[in-house]
C-alpha cells in the first residue's frame, strides 16, 4: 500500500515537473536583464526552501525522539536531514552554474549562497557524527542533540552573513527587487513537484532505515550469545 | 546557591588540575604563538594591511587554539573512568557543564590575554586603543568559543573518533560569533570606537552567548547519560 | 521501604533488547550478588542502577525515589571498572573534592578521616599519579566509601585488587551493611562475593534467570547456580 502511494506521488511530481518545464521553456518570457538563464531560480530557489523545511521537520524528529524514545523519530531525522542536504546541494550547484553564466565566475560570495553553503557544511557534520557513533540509541541521542544545536544557528548563519555581505558587497545573484506575478507564480508552482520529491525520497530513505536497523538487531542477537 | 557551588568546585578542581600539568595550556599557547608566526609569513602584511586583517587573523588564532584547548575539557574525564564518577555524583549534568565551562574560559582569556600582546610586538601594531570595548568584544565572543567547544566536547566525549570530529563540528557553529568578533574587532585594534552599525554586532554577540547558553545547559544531560 | 525496587526492567540498544523485564528487590542491610555471564547483562543493569543510563522501560526505584533523584545519588557510592580517581590531583585533593561534590558538611575533616582509614595519610600530597597501584585501589575505596553511601554499587570489585585492598573493602563491606546500608555487586569471583551476599541474581542473556536468597548449596559449590539456573 505504502509502496503504491510512493509510486503515485512521484509520477505525480514527474508530471507537474514536466508540465512546469514546458511552461517555463515556452510560456515565460525571458526576463529583462539576465535573459534565459533566469529560469534556474525556478529550481534554485523552491530546493533552497525545501532544504530548510527538510532541516525544520528533522528538528521537529530530533526534538520527538529525545522526548518519546522511539526509534522511529531517528529514522525520520536523518532521512530529512539527508534529503535536505540534496536539495541544498542542488541549490549550490544550480547558484554556481548560474553565477558562471552571469558573472562568468564559479563563486560568488552571495549572502544567500554562503549562508547556504555554510548550513550545508553544519548538517554534513551531523552525517558524520552518525557514521561515527555504532550504538543506534547513542547515534540518535547524540545526532538528535546536533540537529537541535544545528537549526539554532541557522538563523544566526543568514543574519550574520547578510550584515556582513551588506558591509562588504559582493556579485548577487538576483535581486530583492518585486518579481513580475508571472514568475511569483511559477517559483512557487515549481516548490510544488520538489516538495513532493522531498517526501518520496523521505519516505524511502526512512524505509531503507528501519530495514537497516531491524538487521543490526537481529545481528547483535545471533552475535552475542 | 548550592547550584553554584556546584559547579565552582569542578571549575576549581579543572583550573587546578591544568594549572599543575599545563598540558593542554602549553600545546595551546604554543599553538597560538606559531600561527601567529606562521601568518607573518604567509601575508608579510604591511602596517595598512594588518590593520585591516588584525580582527580576522586575531580571532582564527584564537579559535584554533580554543578549539584545541576545549576538546580536552571532557576528554580529560575518560582517564580513570573520571567521568562516570561525575555523572553518578549528585552534580547535576547542567552544573558539571557549567563548571567546565568557566574554567576552560578562564584558560581561554589567559591564551588571548598573552597572544594579544604578542601580536603587538610580531606585528608592530598598538592594539590597547579602544580597552573597554574591546576587553567586552573578548569576553564576549570567547564565552561564545567556549560555550559550543565545552559542548561539543561533552557531545563527542566517548566517541573514537573524537579529535578528528570536533573541529568539523565546531568551526560551522562559531562562523556567526566569529564574524561577529572579527567585524567589530578589526576597527577596535586600529583605535575606532564602534559605529551605531556595528553595535548590531555586539547584540546579536549576547543573542548567541544567551541562546547558546541556554540550549547546551538544557541538552547536556541528555548527551552525557545514556 | 525496599532500598531497592526494580521493575519490568527493559534496555533496548537500538532495537537490540539488552535486558528484558529484570525485576527484583533488595531490603536495606542486603547484599545482593549480581551473577551472569559476560555480555549476560550485569553491567548494563548497574549503570542504570548508578543513573549513568536511562531504562527503556520499565522502573527502578532506590529508597522509594527515581534513581536519577539527587537525593538518591548523594547516598549511592559506585566502584566501576576505572578507579575514578584524578592522577593529577594528590589523594587528599581528590577526597576532599568527592567530599565537596556529595556536600559533605566538613570537606576537610572527612577527607582526612579516610585517608587513615585506608592507610594513605602519609602520602596525603603525593599525587596520585606517583603512586602504586595497591595504593590507588585503596584511595578509590576510599572515594566510594567518603560519603557513607546507603547504596553500594560495585561492578567486579575484587579483580585487579591485592590482598590488602580486598580486606580493606571486605571490611568497609561489612560495616555498611551492618549500617543498614545495601549492596549490589556483580562479580566473577564467586567465592569472595558469596561469602558476603545474603541474596544471588542471575541474569543470563538480559533475562532474570534467578532470584533469591543466597542458600548453603549456593555457597558450598558457586557452579551450583549456573548448573541450576542458568545454560551451562
Amino acid at each position: 500500500m505504502k509502496e503504491k502511494i510512493l509510486y503515485a506521488l512521484g509520477a505525480l511530481a514527474a508530471l507537474l515537473l514536466a508540465r512546469n518545464i514546458r511552461v517555463m521553456l515556452t510560456g515565460l518570457p525571458d526576463e529583462a536583464f539576465q535573459g534565459a538563464i533566469f529560469r534556474i531560480i525556478f529550481f534554485h530557489v523552491p530546493a533552497a526552501f525545501t532544504c530548510f523545511l527538510c532541516f525544520f521537520i528533522a528538528l521537529i524528529a530530533s526534538i520527538s525522539y529525545l522526548k518519546s524514545g522511539k526509534m522511529q523519530w531517528d529514522s525520520l531525522a536523518v532521512s530529512a536531514t539527508e534529503v535536505g542536504l540534496a536539495f541544498g546541494a542542488a541549490n549550490l550547484v544550480s547558484g554556481m552554474i548560474w553565477a558562471r553564466i552571469i558573472w562568468g565566475i564559479w563563486w560568488t560570495w552571495d549572502w544567500r549562497l554562503t549562508s547556504m553553503l555554510v548550513c550545508w557544511l553544519l548538517y554534513a557534520g551531523y552525517l558524520v557524527l552518525r557514521r561515527a557513533v555504532e550504538e543506534p540509541a547513542q547515534r540518535a541521542r547524540l545526532s538528535a542533540v546536533l540537529s537541535i544545536l544545528s537549526f539554532a544557528v541557522v538563523p544566526f548563519v543568514f543574519f550574520s552573513i547578510k550584515w556582513f555581505r551588506t558591509q562588504h558587497p559582493q556579485p548577487v545573484l538576483y535581486g530583492e527587487g518585486k518579481m513580475d506575478a508571472a514568475y511569483r507564480a511559477m517559483l512557487y508552482g515549481n516548490w510544488v513537484p520538489l516538495l513532493m520529491l522531498a517526501a518520496v525520497l523521505v519516505m524511502i530513505r526512512i524505509g531503507q532505515e528501519n530495514r537497516r536497523r531491524e538487521l543490526d538487531a537481529l545481528r547483535r542477537e545471533v552475535h552475542a550469545f | 546557591m548550592l547550584f553554584l557551588r556546584q559547579a565552582w568546585t569542578i571549575a576549581a578542581k579543572d583550573l587546578r588540575s591544568e594549572f599543575r600539568t599545563k598540558e593542554a595550556l602549553n600545546a595551546s599557547l604554543s599553538f597560538a604563538l606559531v600561527i601567529l608566526l606562521l601568518f607573518s609569513f604567509a601575508f608579510d602584511p604591511t602596517a595598512e594591511m594588518t590593520r585591516e586583517i588584525s580582527g580576522g587573523l586575531l580571532w582564527l588564532v584564537f579559535a584554533f587554539a580554543g578549539a584545541l584547548l576545549l576538546n580536552r575539557s571532557f576528554a580529560r574525564e575518560l582517564e580513570n573512568d573520571c567521568l562516570d564518577v561525575l555523572v553518578v555524583s549528585p552534580v547535576p549534568a547542567a552544573a558539571l557543564f557549567l563548571g567546565k565551562a568557566l574554567a576552560n574560559y578562564v584558560l581561554l582569556l589567559g591564551i588571548e590575554a598573552v597572544c594579544l600582546p604578542v601580536f603587538g610586538v610580531f606585528y608592530n601594531v598598538s592594539w590597547a586603543g579602544q580597552p573597554g570595548w574591546l576587553a567586552l568584544v573578548v569576553l564576549l565572543a570567547t564565552w561564545g568559543i567556549t560555550v559550543i567547544g565545552t559542548m561539543f566536547s561533552a557531545l563527542t566525549v566517548n566517541l573514537r573518533l573524537r579529535e578528528l570530529m570536533l573541529p568539523m563540528l565546531v568551526y560551522p557553529v562559531l562562523i556567526p560569533c566569529l564574524m561577529a568578533a572579527m567585524q567589530l574587532t578589526t576597527p577596535l585594534i586600529a583605535g575606532q570606537p564602534p559605529s551605531g552599525d556595528q553595535l548590531a554586532w555586539v547584540r546579536m554577540l549576547v543573542g548567541f552567548d544567551i541562546i547558546f547558553t541556554a540550549l547546551s545547559v538544557t541538552l547536556v544531560e541528555t548527551v552525557l547519560i545514556g | 521501604m525496599n532500598a531497592l525496587a526494580v521493575e519490568n526492567l527493559w534496555k533496548y540498544y537500538g532495537d537490540y533488547p539488552a535486558l528484558r523485564g529484570i525485576a527484583f528487590s533488595a531490603a536495606p542491610g542486603a547484599c545482593v550478588a549480581l551473577l551472569g555471564r559476560n555480555g549476560a547483562g550485569k553491567t548494563t543493569l548497574l549503570r542504570i542502577l548508578a543513573g549513568l543510563s536511562k531504562p527503556t522501560r520499565g522502573t527502578v526505584r532506590v529508597f522509594g525515589k527515581d534513581c536519577l533523584d539527587a537525593e538518591v545519588r548523594r547516598r549511592t557510592g559506585l566502584i566501576g571498572h576505572g578507579i575514578g580517581i584524578y592522577d593529577e590531583l594528590s589523594a587528599y585533593e581528590n577526597l576532599r573534592l568527592f567530599a565537596a561534590l556529595y556536600g559533605l558538611a566538613d570537606p576537610r575533616r572527612a577527607a582526612l578521616e579516610w585517608l587513615e582509614r585506608t592507610g594513605l595519610e602519609r602520602v596525603r600530597d603525593g599525587l596520585v599519579r606517583e603512586f602504586s597501584r595497591g595504593m590507588r585501589q585503596r584511595l578509590a575505596v576510599a572515594r566510594a566509601f567518603l560519603h557513607k553511601p546507603s547504596l553500594l554499587l560495585l561492578d567486579e570489585p575484587f579483580t585487579a585488587l591485592d590482598d590488602r585492598a580486598i580486606a580493606l573493602l571486605q571490611g568497609l563491606l561489612q560495616e555498611s551493611l551492618a549500617a543498614g546500608a545495601t549492596i549490589v555487586m556483580s562479580t566473577h569471583q564467586l567465592r569472595e562475593a558469596l561469602e558476603l551476599a545474603t541474596h544471588v541474581v542471575l541474569i543470563v542473556k538480559g533475562r532474570l534467570a534467578h532470584s533469591g536468597e543466597r542458600t548453603a548449596e549456593m555457597a558450598a559449590d558457586p557452579g551450583y547456580l549456573y548448573r541450576t539456573y542458568g545454560e551451562s
